[in-house]
């Protein structure tokens, strides 16, 4: 009897352990099959589109080769433009993001309520709606009752037409972009300078280290890993800037603030020409993952001095 | 004269400044909040009043009567909702698997998880598109849920959060005859209750401030979220109507903006968190 309940015991554990080599493989299936359809899938897709002339009412594909990158590249200028406006936004935004996220950092290192509050503050935007920002600033920027028109003609000064003059577009665009991530960046520079050891500072301070060449010469080098994954997440997330766009200015006037995730969305949802915008997509894609790689590159590189 | 108060009237020039830029700074949400309560001839009118005559409530008026501001909100706290939960049903195993066995293939799926993180929505679109039309499924809120049902960020984050817990609570909870499914929900879950709150605010925000992905997922108004509804205020051809645009930004914000009063540390830390790693 005893032995018979051994063996059955040793059979269950057995069959237990046979079971459980499935279990990892079922408990990672959901996300697994999640990820194939919705984002790997589709990414297939989109090359494989890319080949074909193909709209969403006719729903015959005709195989054209690299037709459609031979077209946005070299043929219609129109995908060159929303590229070299992409670029001019994201140069823009990378450089005045950087600059303001370190000086608020550096700004609102030491401890406080000042400085609690001003970093609360300053990270507030993040968390909003882009289109609630877009809409709030073109508001401001409006250009016959909007408030900033108002400051400027207050102290005499010329008014800007803002959105509604192809000079500025961009301009008011990536000052959006700004307000908006500045709390967040600067954030990430705040934790990476309260991780500089203090004992550094203090041989600097034993040296009489003039304050701007201990910012030169210390803390920027030791935030410097900080700095490139700024400067990488800041041009990954450019590339993809898509919702101020199409609140603020719809890619206008003219096609001064057209980017290229907008393109893509004109080319599917307006002018219905899927191989077009798949191939753009492509495109688009290409250069994420050249930044991302040299990202990694970069990551396993010495950015660190210590 | 302490040396303490005179350290702090010298500083007291650079705080006021301090001030200043972050009252200048927060203008803008000022702003919304005083044009939601002009009426349209004082918000048009040049210079500005920095205070409205009187606060006028004709703007929240119109988005519950004429706009049925309420559907829009349904429609958002429905797909909000539903996308967390799913995302935490989907993401609680597969990051406890990630981190606690060993099986062919594991490190394989892990690096797919880790590409899924990197691409983004702005070109998965089109087939996503596509193959929500050919399930006839753009009427429903569906489209806005299901792509989401993978957050490959959250389960990197649970996979390092489970991974710092020591081995020897798993043995010890095995030894103790638990199942391995009570080992994971009522041993190890609990133990990694931050991290599931930071999951789920990120979702939390990002589902809630979506505006591309319902702007191309959805075409009947019945199943719009608040975004699209306030992208559709802005799309007239004459006499935009600021302050009913600005009171619904405020209703598109006032809940986010609710719950960051309350955790703003929390929620602060939690992406100063994802910003490092």
């Amino acid at each position: 009897m005893k032995r018979k309940e051994k063996q059955q015991f040793v059979e269950h554990r057995l069959g237990e352990r046979r079971l459980s080599r499935f279990i990892p493989y079922l408990m990672v299936a959901p996300a697994m099959v999640f990820l194939l359809v919705f984002v790997f899938y589709p990414m297939l897709n989109l090359l494989y589109l890319s080949f074909f002339e193909y709209n969403l009412v006719n729903p015959k594909k005709k195989f054209v080769g690299f037709e459609n990158f031979r077209n946005i590249l070299f043929v219609k200028t129109d995908f060159r433009a929303c590229f070299y406006n992409t670029a001019i936004y994201t140069v823009s935004v990378v450089i005045l993001l950087i600059l303001f996220a370190v000086m608020v950092a550096v700004w609102c290192k030491d401890k406080g309520w000042l400085n609690d509050f001003a970093t609360t503050a300053f990270f507030t935007p993040h968390i909003i709606a882009m289109i609630s920002c877009g809409m709030i600033w073109a508001w401001l920027m409006d250009e016959n009752a909007g408030v900033l028109n108002a400051v400027l003609s207050f102290f005499h000064l010329p008014t800007l037409r803002w959105l509604n003059s192809s000079k500025t577009a961009m301009l008011s665009v990536v000052i959006v972009s700004v307000w908006k991530s500045l709390g967040y960046y600067s954030l990430i520079v705040l934790s990476a300078l309260e991780a500089i050891p203090a004992e550094i500072y203090e041989a600097a301070a034993l040296d009489n280290t003039p304050k701007r060449r201990e910012f030169f010469k210390i803390t920027l080098p030791m935030l410097s890993p900080q700095l490139f994954f700024l400067l990488i997440t800041i041009t990954i997330n450019s590339f993809k800037v898509f919702d101020t766009i199409r609140v603020m200015t719809n890619g206008g006037p003219g096609s001064s603030t057209d980017v290229i995730s907008f393109y893509i969305y004109r080319y599917a949802f307006i002018h219905f020409r899927i191989g077009i915008a798949s191939a753009s997509g492509v495109v688009l894609m290409l250069v994420l993952i050249i930044l991302t790689a040299v990202y990694f590159k970069g990551l396993s590189k010495k950015v660190y001095y210590q | 004269m302490t040396h303490d108060t005179e350290r702090r009237l010298r500083r007291l020039p650079s705080d006021l400044i301090k001030f200043a830029v972050v009252l200048l700074f927060l203008f803008p949400f000022y702003w919304m909040l005083i044009t939601s309560f002009k009426t349209y001839t004082e918000a048009i009118r040049f210079p500005p009043s920095l205070w409205p005559q009187h606060f006028n409530m004709t703007s929240y008026v119109t988005l519950l009567e004429k706009m049925n501001v309420l559907r829009y909100m349904k429609n958002t706290l429905i797909v909000t909702l539903s996308c967390i939960a799913m995302e935490m049903v989907v993401l609680v195993p597969a990051a406890y698997a990630f981190a606690k066995y060993e099986f062919a293939g594991k490190s394989l799926m892990f690096s797919l998880v880790l590409v899924a993180f990197m691409i983004p929505t702005q070109v998965t679109f089109i087939t996503v598109y596509i193959m929500m039309a050919r399930a006839r499924l753009l009427k429903t809120l569906l489209p806005q849920i299901i792509p989401f049902g993978a957050n490959a960020f959250g389960i990197f984050l649970l996979r390092q959060a489970f991974m710092q817990i020591p081995e020897e609570i798993v043995e010890s909870a095995r030894l103790d005859n638990a199942s391995e499914s009570k080992i994971m929900l009522q041993v190890m879950l609990p133990m990694c209750k931050s991290t599931i709150v930071t999951i789920a605010l990120f979702s939390f925000v990002s589902h809630w401030n979506n505006y591309f992905w319902p702007l191309v997922m959805t075409n009947s108004e019945a199943v719009q979220p608040l975004t699209i509804a306030m992208d559709k205020l802005k799309d007239v051809e004459v006499g935009i109507d600021w302050p009913l645009i600005m009171a619904g930004n405020i209703v598109l914000v006032a809940p986010i903006l609710i719950v960051f009063i309350f955790a703003s540390r929390k929620i602060i830390s939690a992406f100063a968190y994802r910003g490092i790693k």
